[in-house]
C-alpha cells in the first residue's frame, strides 16, 4: 500500500473557527474516541469520514455541545465549549422535525426558541425555505414531504439561526441518489456564497472529496484522526466536472486504500 | 384539496351511522324474538327514553350524576396528567410514584367501595373518589409512558436549538405526548363514566343509577335500558368532543410522524 501523500497546510492558512483538542470520550466500556485533536478552518467545509462506528457522531455532538467529552476540550473561535450555542446550528441525519409543526413553524424554530418574535422568525424563516427551494410549502406538515424536502426544512432550520458553524450528520444519508447529487452541488454554492464553518459528517468518499475542503479520515480501534486530505485544487473548478477531474479520481482512490484494511 | 381532505370524514361519518343503524336494528330484532322477557325492544326504550326527558327525570337525574363525574374526571385530569409528567420525567418520582398507580388499575374497586364510605361517608366525596380512582390509574400510566419515550433526536434537536429545560418539555416532550396522553385521557374518562354509575349502583342510589336500579325494581326494563343507553351515548358524545379538541390542537401528530 503506497504511503498517502498529505499536503501540508499552505503558509496563511486561514483562521480556525472550530477546534477539538485531545478529545477522548468513553461511553461505559466502549472507546468511541481517543485524544482526537483536529482543527477546522474558517469558512471551509470539513469532512469527518470514516466507517461506521468510528466515532463520527459522537464527535459532532460533542463539537455541538450535546455530549461532554471524557476529557479534552472544544474551542469555537477560542472560546471552549460548555453546551449548545448560537454559534453552532446542527443538521440532523434523521432530519428531527416536529411532526406537529408545519415546515414554517418548524424551520423558525430555532428562531423561536432564542426569542424572536412571531413575525420577525416567521419573515426569516420564509427566506430561507425559498432559499433552500421549498417555496410555496410553509403550510405543509412534514408528512406530507419527501425525503429530501425534509432535509431542505432541517437545513433551512439551521441557516436560519445564522450560526457560524453549521454541523451536519450524515445529512444526504437518508434521501435518494438524485436528490443526494442536488444536495451535493446546493452545498458547493453554499460553502461558496455564506460565510459559515462546515462540518460535515459523511461514510462516503465520493460525497466527502465532491464537497470538502478538507477530510478528516477517522479510523477505529483506537478512534483517531489517521489522516487529513486536502483536495485544494478541486475547489476551483467548475461543479460540473469534479466528478471527472484527473484529481477527483485519484483522491477517491488515495482513501480507498487507506480504508480498506478497515473493511473487511 | 379541501374536497379531498373532507371526504373521508363523510365516509367515516356514514360508517358510524351505519354501523349504529345495525346495532339498533339487532335490538329491535332481538326485543321483539324476544331473547328475555326483560329485553325490551328498541323502540320501546326510545320512547320511554323520551318519557323520561320529557317528565324532567332524564335532565334532573343527569345533574346528580354528572356533578361526581365531571368534577372527578376534571380532578384526574389535572392531577393525573401533572403527576403523569413528573414521573415520566424523573426516574426517582416513577420509582416512588408508579406502583401506587399500577396498584389502583389493578385493584378491584367494588371491594374498595365499603371502605370509601366508611372514612368519606356516602355523599359526593366517595363519589368523586370512586370516579377518580377508575380514571386516574390509566391517565397517569399513559401520560407517563409517553413522556418517556418522547423521541430523543427530537429532544436533542430543541437542546441544539438553545431550548432550555422549560422549553424541551413544553415545546416538544408534551406535544410529542399528546396523542398518547389523549389515548389515557379517553380511557379514563370511559373508566370514569364506568365509575360514576357504579358508585350510584353501590353507594346510595341517586342520579342515572337510581333510575337504573328503580326501573329494575319495579320491572320497567324499557326504561332501565333508556337509561343505560343515554348514558352510553353521552359518553361516546363525551369521547367524540375531545378527540376533536385533540385534533385542533395538534393537527400533524395525527398525520402520522415525520420520521416513517
Ligand atoms: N449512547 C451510546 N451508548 C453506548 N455506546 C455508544 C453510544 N453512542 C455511540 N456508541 C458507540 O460509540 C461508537 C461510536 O459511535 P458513533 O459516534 O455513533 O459512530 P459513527 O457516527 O461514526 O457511526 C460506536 O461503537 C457506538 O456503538
Ligand atoms: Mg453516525
Amino acid at each position: 500500500m503506497a504511503m498517502p501523500q498529505i499536503k501540508p497546510v499552505e503558509s496563511g492558512a486561514p483562521e480556525i473557527a472550530v477546534s477539538a483538542k485531545n478529545i477522548s470520550k468513553n461511553y461505559g466500556d466502549v472507546e468511541a474516541l481517543k485524544d482526537l485533536t483536529l482543527e477546522f478552518p474558517k469558512g471551509q467545509l470539513t469532512s469527518l469520514l470514516g466507517p461506521s462506528g468510528c466515532g463520527k457522531t459522537t464527535l459532532l455532538k460533542i463539537i455541538a455541545g450535546l455530549l461532554e467529552p471524557t476529557s479534552g476540550i472544544v474551542e469555537v473561535n477560542g472560546k471552549a465549549v460548555t453546551g449548545p450555542g448560537p454559534d453552532r446550528a446542527f443538521v440532523f441525519q434523521d432530519f428531527a422535525l416536529l411532526p406537529w409543526a408545519s415546515v414554517l413553524r418548524n424551520v423558525a424554530f430555532g428562531l423561536e426558541l432564542r426569542g424572536v418574535g412571531k413575525s420577525e422568525r416567521e419573515d426569516i424563516a420564509a427566506k430561507y425555505i425559498k432559499d433552500v427551494g421549498l417555496g410555496g410549502f410553509e403550510g405543509s406538515f412534514p408528512h406530507e414531504l419527501s425525503g429530501g424536502m425534509r432535509q431542505r426544512v432541517g437545513l433551512a432550520r439551521a441557516l436560519s439561526v445564522d450560526a457560524e458553524v453549521l454541523l451536519m450528520d450524515e445529512p444526504f444519508s437518508a434521501v435518494d441518489e438524485q436528490t443526494r447529487r442536488k444536495f451535493q452541488e446546493d452545498l458547493l454554492s453554499l460553502v461558496q456564497n455564506e460565510n459559515k464553518t462546515f462540518i460535515f459528517v459523511t461514510h462516503s468518499i465520493e460525497e466527502a472529496v465532491y464537497v470538502s475542503d478538507q477530510i478528516a479520515i477517522l479510523l477505529p480501534r483506537p478512534s483517531r484522526v489517521s489522516d487529513i486530505i486536502r483536495p485544494s485544487d478541486l475547489r476551483t473548478k467548475d461543479v460540473d466536472n469534479i466528478r471527472r477531474d484527473p484529481e477527483y479520481l485519484d483522491t477517491v482512490d488515495r482513501i480507498w486504500a487507506l480504508l480498506r484494511t478497515y473493511v473487511e | 384539496m379541501p374536497l379531498l381532505q373532507r371526504l373521508p370524514i363523510r365516509r367515516s361519518l356514514l360508517l358510524k351511522l351505519l354501523s349504529a343503524l345495525l346495532v339498533f336494528g339487532a335490538w329491535e330484532i332481538a326485543g321483539r324474538v324476544p331473547v328475555s322477557y326483560a329485553f325490551p325492544t328498541f323502540f320501546e326504550s326510545m320512547s320511554a327514553l323520551w318519557t323520561l326527558a320529557i317528565e324532567g327525570t332524564l335532565f334532573s337525574a343527569y345533574y346528580d350524576t354528572l356533578k361526581p363525574l365531571v368534577i372527578g374526571i376534571a380532578i384526574s385530569a389535572f392531577i393525573g396528567i401533572a403527576v403523569g409528567l413528573w414521573i415520566g420525567l424523573s426516574s426517582w418520582f416513577d420509582w416512588l410514584f408508579s406502583p401506587i398507580f399500577i396498584v389502583m388499575q389493578a385493584a378491584p374497586l367494588a371491594a374498595l367501595i365499603p371502605l370509601l364510605v366508611m372514612i368519606y361517608g356516602i355523599g359526593l366525596t366517595s363519589k368523586v373518589f370512586v370516579v377518580c380512582i377508575m380514571a386516574m390509574p390509566v391517565i397517569v400510566l399513559n401520560t407517563a409512558g409517553a413522556v418517556r419515550n418522547t423521541p430523543t433526536n427530537l429532544v436533542e434537536m430543541g437542546q441544539s436549538f438553545l431550548a432550555n429545560r422549560v422549553e424541551v418539555i413544553t415545546k416538544i416532550i408534551i406535544p410529542a405526548a399528546s396523542p398518547v396522553i389523549f389515548s389515557g385521557l379517553r380511557l379514563g374518562v370511559s373508566a370514569g363514566f364506568i365509575g360514576a354509575i357504579l358508585a350510584e349502583l353501590k353507594i346510595t342510589p341517586t342520579g342515572v343509577g337510581d333510575i337504573i336500579s328503580y326501573s329494575r325494581s319495579v320491572a320497567d326494563y324499557p326504561s332501565m335500558y333508556a337509561a343505560i343507553f343515554s348514558i352510553i351515548l353521552l359518553a361516546v358524545l363525551f369521547l367524540n368532543l375531545l378527540e376533536r379538541i385533540e385534533v385542533t390542537l395538534f393537527e400533524g401528530n395525527d398525520r402520522g410522524y415525520a420520521s416513517d
